[in-house]
């Protein structure tokens, strides 16, 4: 290349003192008018393009080859795009920032209970549900997995979209004037034709329009249903207390701890508060040494089971054996004593030696599971503890009107199978898949003249229905409904209804005979009537704007449960035969969430396995009829059976199998399909929770299950470390001893210098493995964060799943009864990480704060990082996983995170778009990050605040204080990888009566 | 003939050239195989067995391609399965060649002459089939120059930390210069057949390749020297290519790569399957078109030897990370050990173990070493052997490292197993292509070879 000649000024200066009129020029080099110049000209510009001969294409080959590309490509463009109209914000909508989300505080439903929530929404899109820690009922905020998955619903593809008839397409019109001549004869009649299905709710609008409505239609009925009944409790509470009292814990106020199949960690909708109050009472810390202690009976492992200081795994009518035990060792009349195994004998004296020792600061709770004998013992026992007003405390019932639902329902269905049901009106729910077996609702259903679903999904229900409205999502709609301790949230839509969805206060309206009734007048027009006075438009906006209306919640009350002691003993086992416990599904509950695919892809806390249900069965049990993993069985109990695969779970009780409900749909969309096997079928009327003497029959087939953890142990490896209570005072630093932590400067290299002053922030985490129950929460919210795709069960078994968040469950000691080790393991951002020196492109570099981060567009995948990642926390994307394709999922991303194409690689990025966002506002207004500003996704969305993040140089924050606790370690920190994130190490609190040494 | 020349006399007794032979005949019988004018059934039948394979790798290269890694057996932990074991194995297979054309030609080791050429042209195919690999092993294969350092707008560079980047150069070096080399020695031949063709066509191909050899002393002299120079470059890579390729293991922390001693255990196995290659590919070879002459039992000898002496190393290779295993006391290492040999991928352990350490002993005894198909079939078994060595140091130190809760195994696909046939297809293919097309064995320098044995035409 020949040297350029130097710009000549001068001459520039007097070309353009020359020029006539306004000279445009392209650069200095242009006015200079050089050679070079004009030669670089003749090269580039098109005019000349018939001199570029020398370069082998001359001008009139160009023009062959372009006129043929542009003749193929005019054919492409055959039809015309429609012309569309975008229209721009006239009024630009309040406090609506392109590019900046906006929260709203509403509530979801669970189990008819409010789940108080905050909704990210961005321009008009929500993308990401919270927990509301201004919610008195939730302050620690939190969700639990359910909730973060629940935007996936309102976006899913597979929803019910349009209100059709028979089949066919129709409106919400037709569906009116339809109904308008059926009402008009039940109105005759009285209603006595007119039935109405819904699951339990504690919606005061809607308990106002039921009211209404049953006023107008006298002989009509509102029957309630719901697949996992919380009957036994309600029934519990009325033999103990004569009224359906409900029941609330404050575990945080607990010591001694009794749970009898207890699952009050997960789907209670107390649950995200219960792990908040349950976490307090474990978490440790240099000064405050003193842990609660848990017991735990079950007949089925549940996460509390995992975390209890002891764990006894009985046979469902043994939970009922030894709580009576328990009771009488504690001054309760409980009838007859079943004699105890001399495990059971001695985890019950223990058990009641501790409760009784810890009198006003002990709980007793059953779990859904157990008969209402078992429920009013445990409260007999609260109360004879002195705990009722400390631990437990009792208000009215939350649930409006409540009814034991299978009697409910069981008397629905003799009405419509005797066709006395002219019209029927299901709301939401999926009767025709989870009602008891022997009811057969479908069959019922065909003898009802008239019937109206108002289902979210298509699903079995909606087959058999003549009329079929899709209802709105949470989000989509305006209602109001009361959380566990009564806390009333009046919830409000994010958005417009994306299909033409109606909510279940205005398909009552039609009912009520006034149609043209919105779910915004329903719910402000009854909380208009319950606040009369001149400030309610304060109030309303008040109460919408916090996401709960102040001082609605039920106050405690100050009850004795009679003293007549229900004397009915469980049914003893039958011989031989096996006991079949039915649980909900850990991720699809009762079967409703079967097409969401995060829930479908959630590892199930304590078996890892997605996509699947199993029999689940101990190692005994298993060993003694021949069986093992993945080998399909004939399950059948009272004259039913099904197929379904076997799993082995070590500290299963031996000689039951655990069936999980929901999995199984047959119709539903394609997430949910072919999924599992049906347990709803063995399940009749008269074992809702279980049922004995059943059986299994090897078929010798054999059926994949995807898990996402095939090791179950640490195989001698310090990863979750952990010591008892007496072990930690001994030696507070165990954990620290049992690594190695090279010293900073112990390397081969010049240490790299830190870019930035120590007064700038350096993220960290610390994760609290003492608080920490295991539910999953953090991995849902996670996915929903960083729009992790789903993968589908193939590429699970193939070790493909995206999470960045993982939970890794160990299990120590013996397969009978094991110790459970629950640890989230995320990227651990290393000082010194192994990714970053193998990956050739410089596609995972390390941020001046401590960041370890991806960059997604340099990435080629050589996956050398991943290789190289001690930890393997990183997640390829082998396929294209991502859906770049169902218009309705691209609303739900969040638009802060690259979705990421094929062939690139990633991994947790400790939130950095929610770090982006907190540090540009601190610069605006010039102060520091403030500690706790800044949550990542799983940190917000652990409800035991299990996980903490922040900046380690500032001394005073949380996250600095964790580290500096002595239980603090690092995960392969002999690596000399220096982890950012690190870890509390395990504490137990076994009773030394018992044994059993963590 | 009573003696053979000194500078001959290596390794081994026996002829490198069987006594009897002209330049005339010695010409004549290497170029006709290029020249014939009538292709034998027996090579349509080989190579179209070849091509069919190479359309396989084609197929499922582009399967790939339209789909993503995912049609591998690949998983998380185990990010690198038969690709990078596949490049290994054929980086390894190349270095026989360069061995025996540059370390050999500067030692003077004559005996090397008559397999150098079709020793160079496997390295040459095996290089491209290794190339192969780290190119369609990546996510994003159309980026693949991200990992060159190239100018951009944006002044991204590769990440000179990475070994992988140094593997970039390594291999591309490797590559052009076994090609250079390869090229330069073909020269005289090239003019050989150029002057011999009947055929139009066939003159001007091998006359544009022969670049105006004409034989001249000035042509010699410049082509000794060119030669031996290259000679002397493509010394160091014998042992450089191997050794930047052991860094992408030794490097890590993963146990089970994290080993000083791999880039001298990388070197000698390379050599060691290389040797056992040319054994695979000149038996057969030298059979069919009747070239015992040439290739002579000294030459399947000393090559035997050579698979002692390197399968030696080897064996030190694989004692030595089972003693540091030990004496480390590293559990990770310890339990790496006994999952290699007891865990689930025991049946890869114990038959590598038994390719190449059992398997080369047999080769201490003459009465095995002189006999051809028997040797062929060691070699092969030693080819089987390396390539599971590979597979074992790659894929089971993935599936369990160190945490269990995120231990998996891997298995390849049929797109694995499409892919790795495929490429042998291909190296076939072209091996196949350079048989018929040139000059197998120099035909210049086994002329200088006539010399020794006295069979120079009157």
């Amino acid at each position: 290349m020949s040297e350029r000649a130097p710009l000549d000024l001068d001459a520039i200066r007097a070309r353009l003192a020359d020029a006539d009129g306004p000279a445009y020029w392209r650069g200095l080099e242009e006015l200079s008018a050089t050679d070079e110049f004009r030669d670089f000209l003749a090269h580039e510009f098109p005019e000349n393009a018939d001199q570029w001969g020398g370069d082998g294409v001359n001008r009139r080959r160009f023009l062959q080859l372009m006129s043929a590309s542009f003749a193929l490509a005019g054919l492409s463009a055959c039809t015309r795009q429609p012309e569309e109209k975008i229209v721009p914000y006239i009024d630009q909508p309040e406090e609506l920032v392109p590019g900046k989300p906006l929260f709203f505080a509403t509530a979801l439903s669970w189990r008819g209970y409010a789940v108080p929530v905050l909704v990210e929404s961005h321009m008009g899109r929500p993308t990401k549900i919270e927990g509301n820690p201004q919610h008195p009922a939730f302050p620690a905020g939190g969700t639990d997995a359910f909730t973060q998955a629940s935007i996936l619903n309102l976006y899913d593809p597979a929803r019910a979209q349009v209100v059709s008839h028979a089949g066919t397409i129709a409106s919400w019109e037709s569906l009116i004037s339809a109904l308008a001549p059926v009402l008009q004869a039940q109105a005759a009649s009285g209603g006595a034709g007119f039935r109405i299905l819904s699951g339990a709710t504690t919606s005061p609008t809607l308990a106002a329009q039921m009211k209404d409505l049953l006023a107008r239609f006298p002989q009509a009925r509102w029957d309630r249903w719901d697949a996992i009944p919380r009957d036994a409790v309600r029934a519990g509470a009325q033999a103990a207390f004569g009224a359906p009292v409900a029941a609330r814990y404050r575990f945080d106020r607990a010591d001694a701890i009794l749970s009898l199949d207890g699952d009050f960690l997960a789907g209670n909708p107390a649950s995200v508060r219960y792990a908040a109050d349950f976490a307090s009472g474990r978490r440790i810390r240099r000064d405050r040494v003193k842990l609660s202690r848990m017991y735990a009976a079950e007949s089925s492992p549940s996460l509390e089971g995992a975390v209890a200081d002891h764990r006894i795994a009985l046979r469902p009518g043994g939970v009922g054996d030894l709580a009576r035990a328990v009771a009488s060792a504690v001054g309760v009349a409980s009838g007859s004593n079943a004699p105890l195994s001399a495990a059971a004998a001695r985890f019950a004296a223990a058990a009641a030696k501790d409760l009784g020792a810890h009198r006003g600061a002990s709980l007793v709770v059953a779990g859904e599971g157990q008969p209402p004998e078992v429920h009013a013992l445990a409260h007999r026992m609260n109360h004879a503890l002195g705990n009722v007003g400390a631990t437990v405390e009792l208000t009215d019932s939350v649930e409006v009107d409540p009814v034991p639902s299978l009697d409910s329902l069981r008397r629905l269905v003799e009405e419509m199978q005797a066709g006395s049901v002219e019209l029927l009106v299901v709301v939401g729910g999926n009767p025709v898949f989870d009602a008891p077996a022997d009811l057969d609702f479908r069959k019922a259903l065909a003898k009802v003249r008239e019937s109206v679903r108002l289902g979210f999904w298509e699903d079995e229900t909606s087959e058999w229905c003549r009329w079929n409205v899709p209802m709105t999502h949470a989000l989509e709609t305006w209602s109001d409904l009361r959380a566990f301790d009564g806390t009333v949230t009046i919830a409000q839509p994010l958005i417009a209804p994306l299909y033409q969805g109606k909510s279940v206060h205005e398909l009552v309206a039609v009912l009520a005979g006034s149609p043209d009734r919105t779910s915004h007048d329903l719910v402000k027009d009854y909380w208009r009537s319950q606040r009369p006075g001149l400030d309610f438009d304060a109030f309303w906006k008040r109460s919408i704007h916090d996401g709960f209306v102040a001082e609605s919640g039920l106050p405690a009350r100050n009850l004795a449960p009679s003293a007549a002691a229900a004397n009915a003993v469980a049914a003893p086992s039958a011989p031989g035969g096996l006991d079949l416990v039915f649980r909900p599904d850990p991720t699809l509950w009762d079967g409703e969430w079967a097409n969401n695919g995060w829930m479908q892809e959630l590892p199930k806390p304590l078996t890892r396995l997605t996509w699947d249900n199993a029999a689940l069965l101990s190692p005994a049990t298993a060993a003694r009829l021949g069986l093992a993993s993945e080998d399909v069985v004939a399950l059948s109990a009272g004259g039913r059976s099904v197929k379904a695969p076997v799993l082995v779970v070590p500290g299963h009780p031996d000689d039951v199998v655990t069936a999980h409900l929901g999995y199984g749909r047959r119709r539903v969309g394609a997430v949910g399909r072919g999924t599992g096997f049906d347990a709803y079928h063995l399940r009749v009327s008269a074992a809702l929770s279980g049922a004995s003497g059943a059986t299994i029959a090897k078929t010798g087939a054999a059926w994949p299950l995807a898990s996402t953890q095939l090791h179950q142990t640490m195989d001698g490896r310090s990863l979750v470390r952990a010591a008892s209570l007496a072990k930690f005072r001994e030696n507070p630093a165990f954990a620290r001893e049992a690594g190695e932590d090279p010293a900073k400067d112990e390397t081969l290299y010049k240490p790299a210098p830190l870019p930035l002053p120590a007064s700038d922030p350096a993220w960290g985490m610390a994760i609290d493995l003492n608080t920490c129950i295991g539910c999953a929460a953090c991995v849902v919210a996670c996915q929903a964060e960083n729009n992790s795709p789903v993968v589908g069960k193939e590429q699970v078994i193939r070790g493909r799943e995206m999470h960045w968040l993982r939970i890794d469950r160990y299990y120590q000691g013996g397969l009978e009864n094991p110790k459970t080790y629950f640890e989230p393991v995320l990227c651990m951002h290393c000082e010194n990480a192994p990714c970053e020196v193998v990956c050739p492109v410089g596609a995972t570099v390390h941020s001046p704060e401590g960041l370890n981060e991806m960059i997604y567009n340099r990435c080629v995948g050589t996956r050398y990082c991943s290789n190289n990642c001690p930890y393997k926390v990183r997640r390829f994307n082998f396929l294209q996983f991502a859906d770049a394709t169902t218009p309705s999922l691209k609303l739900m991303r969040n638009p802060n995170v690259t979705v990421r194409s094929r062939g690139v690689m990633e991994k947790c990025t400790y939130c950095v778009q929610r770090i982006s966002s907190v540090r540009i506002e601190s610069e605006k207004r010039g102060s520091p990050i403030r500690d706790g500003e800044i949550k990542t996704a799983c940190q917000q969305a652990c409800p035991a605040g299990a996980i903490v993040f922040g900046n380690i140089h500032d001394r005073e924050s949380a996250v600095a204080a964790m580290k500096a606790e002595p239980l603090n370690y690092g995960l392969l920190t002999e690596l000399n990888t220096r982890p950012r994130t690190t870890y509390l190490a395990k504490v137990w609190n076994p009773n030394p009566e018992i044994g059993g040494e963590a | 003939m009573t003696e053979i020349p000194e500078k001959t006399a290596s390794l081994s007794g026996g002829p490198v050239l069987e006594p009897g032979h002209t330049y005339r005949s010695v010409t004549e019988k290497i170029s006709s195989i290029a020249l014939a004018r009538r292709t034998p059934k027996e090579w349509w039948i080989g190579f179209g067995v070849s091509f069919l394979l190479m359309m396989l790798l084609l197929g499922a290269v582009g399967h790939l391609f339209m789909k993503g890694i995912g049609v591998w057996g690949l998983n998380i932990p185990v990010g690198w399965g038969f690709d990078i074991t596949n490049f290994v194995w054929w980086v390894g297979i190349g270095h026989a060649g360069t061995l025996i054309s540059a370390i050999l030609l500067l030692l003077r080791q004559e005996w090397r002459t008559s397999i150098n050429r079709f020793a160079e042209a496997m390295t040459l195919f095996a290089v491209a089939c290794a190339g192969l690999f780290p190119l369609i092993h990546l996510g994003r294969p159309w980026v693949f120059y991200f990992l060159f350092p190239y100018p951009d707008t944006m002044r991204l560079w590769p990440q000179f930390r990475s070994p992988l980047v140094w593997d970039v150069f390594a291999v591309s070096t490797y590559a052009t210069v076994s090609l250079l080399f390869w090229f330069v020695g073909l020269l005289p031949d090239l003019a050989t057949l150029r002057d011999r063709a009947k055929r139009r066509p066939a003159k001007i191909v091998y006359g544009i390749l022969a670049m105006g050899w004409r034989g001249s002393a000035t042509h010699w002299h410049r082509y000794e020297t060119a030669y031996l120079l290259l000679a002397g470059l493509a010394t160091p890579l014998v042992v450089s290519v191997h050794t930047v390729v052991s860094f992408d293991f030794a490097t890590s922390v993963i146990p089970g790569w994290h080993t000083t001693i791999f880039p001298p255990y990388f070197v000698a196995g390379a050599i060691y399957s290389g040797f056992a290659m040319v054994l695979t590919l000149s038996i057969p070879l030298r059979a069919f078109y009747g070239l015992e002459d040439f290739i002579t039992m000294r030459h399947l000898e000393n090559m035997a030897k050579v698979l002692i002496a390197t399968g030696l190393i080897v064996a030190y290779g694989y004692a030595a990370e089972l003693f540091m295993a030990w004496y480390g006391g590293n559990p990770y290492e310890q339990f790496l050990v006994k999952n290699r040999a007891f865990g689930p991928y025991w049946p890869a352990y114990w038959s590598l173990i038994l390719c190449n350490i059992v398997a080369g002993q047999l080769l201490w005894f003459k009465r095995i070493r002189t006999r051809p198909w028997v040797l062929w079939g060691i070699a092969i078994v030693i080819n089987v052997g390396m390539w599971l060595e590979r597979y074992v140091i790659i894929v089971v130190s993935l599936t369990r490292d160190f945490m269990p809760s995120i231990w998996r195994s891997f298995h390849g696909s049929r797109w694995d197993w499409a892919t790795f046939v495929g490429s042998i297809g291909l190296f076939l293919s072209l091996l196949f292509l350079f048989i018929r097309f040139l000059p197998v064995i120099s035909i210049a320098e086994m002329r200088s070879l006539v010399d020794e044995t006295e069979g120079r035409e009157e």
